[in-house]
């Protein structure tokens, strides 16, 4: 069985009808071929097995959290239909509300009761207690503990964020909702929450996380590639990274402001993006070498030229795929 | 569940560190202050004087007027304009201009005028002391003619109507006995209506009520569970309004406590419901505020409690008859100070039983719409 499957969703937050769409989906353009909804709104569907890491991947505002509301049953999609753990997530809402458990990407426990209070209440929401499914929670709860008797809106990000995981965990939900669990959290944490989210898949728990920080697509087992509510690519991370089209070279100099712009003006360029203090570029290789590219670019004056090829990384296959 | 759930809210309530004092001021400020603070009898009018007979006459009747207490006589001025002088510097609030040849027309029996003017910038100050003044000047009149009339004592030759007033039910129009009542409503309306409004806005802002949505608990168990902590606030607060009624205003309900307990539960059920309805269309705490504060000055405004329904324009009659407040003040009047039961007040019962049911179906309706 598929733990989560989704077909065609679209959820339109324009006020106007024949406003511009904003939201999750993407209008058919006016010579698509392909338009046979009666909406006009093509939507995105996936599926996700059971006990995988599915990622959700890209910028703010592409409409990561829309799709987990609609999953998570807070809100109604305009069109198509959602199934999760095999209840659909209109007509059987309260089966979904029984078995999933939701981080939204904003602290939302009472801060005024404590973090024991807090994990006894959702535990007694879902009519369960924290004896009953202490063994899921333990590793991360025990980072915690000694803070028991502390008022959650105490706490400091990374333990909020441990107790809002605990307390989405306590009922031991089939399908875990993450939504930018690490937005705005400390490396060192961000690392180990993922180490958690490793040991929760374990226990054949599905997640579905979404996040803006490309070097966290690759510790999950699948990703979706997000942009203005459109999938660009669905794949494991590997898979993504295998199909980059071109070699991509990292490229450096004394000027590279001017570097850039130079790349850029470069006939044979496909892509060319900034990356720290190198320069990410990709080219037609059939007609250039690394050589020639060196020397095109010292008769330009630049100098101490580093060029050296590189594996693109998931944010290097997220540009090359959002520029299209 | 519900337990549970009730637990938690009682438990935010007491640890917030604000609420739960201000529940319990509130009532006694409004209870305490309020109606000794605010009052229609006006005492210490400044009174100009403009004599223009310096007579004994005169003279009696000013000295009449300042022994009433009422007024206090803070200037005596030479002629009209001089006295106009004295009110615009607001050093007094009314003039009375006695003529010349007062005592002398009064005694030929020709009958005299006097001038009272007042100032009205405040209407209310300038009308209840022009009612005061001119009734001691009647009274004085009175006295006037039967010391005039040939007879002496004024037997039967010169016949005058005599007025006895009764107030029913409030004998001393008493002012704080006809607040305390009407202010008890005001409470609850705050305690029952407004502040579980605000309180599940509150969760809603914050995020906590996205996390309760996402769980099996039915949203009706939760709403109960937001309003069950402060319907039993409310009847702890009127509770404890009573005792503060008996024990400082020495008021007891001249009906039983039973009618009261009975018809705040429907009004609470009313305002609960309207809390409801707030909370659906308002998503922060800014938007529940302001609308809170419009029906706010709305239901007191048109509800009597300052001012008589009865003296409103036609179209504020019609506005007033869709106000709860109205009925429930109505109520609470009849009851403290008629002893009105049940059966005679079936019109206030009737319509706060349908706004009940019309608050409680838009309730129920909005929240629908709004998922």
């Amino acid at each position: 069985m598929l733990a989560i499957e989704v077909k065609n969703i679209a959820k339109n937050y324009s006020s106007e009808k024949s406003g511009k769409f904003i939201g999750l989906g993407k209008p058919f353009s006016d010579n698509d071929t392909r338009v046979d909804s009666d909406t006009g709104i093509e939507g995105i569907s996936f599926e996700v097995k059971k006990g995988e890491i599915f990622g959700i991947i890209g910028p703010d505002g592409a409409g990561k959290t829309t799709l987990f509301r609609i999953l998570t049953t807070l809100l109604l999609p305009d069109q198509g239909s959602a199934r999760v753990n095999g209840f659909d997530v209109v007509s059987e809402y309260k089966s979904i509300r029984n078995c999933v458990g939701y981080m939204p990407g904003r602290f939302s426990l009472y801060q005024d009761l404590t973090v024991e209070e807090n994990l006894n209440f959702f535990a007694t929401v879902f009519n369960t207690t924290i004896e009953e499914n202490y063994e899921l929670i333990k590793d991360i709860y025990q980072q915690i503990e000694p803070f028991k008797n502390r008022r959650a809106g105490k706490l400091s990000g990374g333990m909020k964020q441990k107790l809002a995981l605990s307390c989405a965990l306590i009922h031991k939900p089939d399908v875990l909702f993450l939504d930018e669990p690490t937005t705005g959290v400390d490396p060192v944490s961000r690392k180990e929450f993922w180490g958690m989210l490793k040991k929760l898949k374990d226990q054949g728990i599905t997640i579905l996380v979404s996040t803006p920080y490309m070097d966290e697509a690759s510790l999950c087992d699948r990703i979706a590639l997000i942009q203005n509510g459109q999938f660009l690519k669905i794949d494991t991370p590997k898979d993504i990274i295998s199909q980059y089209k071109n070699k991509l070279w990292a490229v450096k100099s004394d000027t590279m402001y001017k570097l850039l712009n130079d790349l850029r003006a470069n006939e044979l360029t496909k892509n060319c993006f900034a990356f720290g203090d190198k320069h990410h570029v990709s080219m037609d290789n059939d007609k250039l070498t690394m050589d020639k590219l060196r020397e095109e670019l010292g008769t330009l004056g630049h100098k101490n030229l580093d060029i050296r090829e590189i594996e693109p990384t998931i944010e290097d296959c997220f540009m090359q795929l959002s520029q299209v | 569940m519900i337990k549970y759930l009730l637990r938690k809210e009682f438990k935010q309530i007491l640890r917030n560190p604000f609420l739960p004092k201000m529940i319990f001021i509130f009532p006694f400020m409004v209870l305490m202050v309020f109606p000794w603070a605010a009052s229609y009898e006006i005492k210490s009018l400044n009174l100009c004087v403009i004599d223009n007979d310096h007579s004994t006459f005169s003279q009696q009747m000013i000295q009449k007027v300042i022994s009433s207490n009422y007024f206090k006589l803070t200037d005596v001025s030479s002629n009209y304009n001089q006295a106009l002088k004295s009110v615009e510097k607001n050093q007094s609030d009314m003039i009375l201009e006695i003529p010349v040849d007062f005592e002398k027309n009064l005694s030929n029996g020709l009958g005299a005028k006097v001038m009272v003017s007042a100032n009205a910038v405040n209407g209310m100050k300038g009308g209840i002391g022009m009612t005061y003044l001119v009734s001691i000047i009647a009274d004085y009149n009175v006295g006037i003619i039967q010391k005039l009339l040939p007879g002496g004592a004024g037997d039967n030759s010169y016949s005058t109507i005599q007025t006895d007033t009764l107030y029913q039910f409030n004998p001393h129009l008493n002012y704080r006995v006809f607040m305390v009542p009407a202010l008890l409503v005001m409470l609850l309306t705050m305690l029952c209506g407004f502040l579980p409004a605000i309180a599940i806005v509150f969760e809603k802002e914050l995020g906590t009520m996205e996390q309760i949505n996402v769980s099996p608990v039915p949203k009706t168990t939760f709403i109960l569970a937001k309003l069950i902590p402060f319907w039993t606030i409310g009847f702890i607060v009127i509770t404890i309004g009573f005792i503060i009624a008996w024990l400082v205003y020495g008021l007891i309900p001249a009906g039983h406590f039973y009618t009261i307990y009975f018809f705040a539960a429907i009004y609470i059920l009313i305002v609960s419901g309207l809390g409801i309805v707030i909370s659906n269309y308002a998503s922060t705490l800014q938007q529940a505020m302001f609308i809170v504060f419009f029906f706010v000055l709305i239901f007191i405004m048109l509800s009597g409690l300052y001012t008589p329904i009865d003296s409103m324009p036609e179209w504020a009659k019609w506005v007033a008859a869709f106000n709860p407040l109205k009925y429930f003040m109505d109520v609470m009047r009849s009851v403290y100070l008629k002893g009105s039961n049940t059966l005679q007040m079936t019109k206030q019962l009737g319509a706060l039983l349908s706004f009940a049911v019309v608050f409680n179906t838009w309730a129920v309706l909005s929240y629908r719409k709004k998922n």
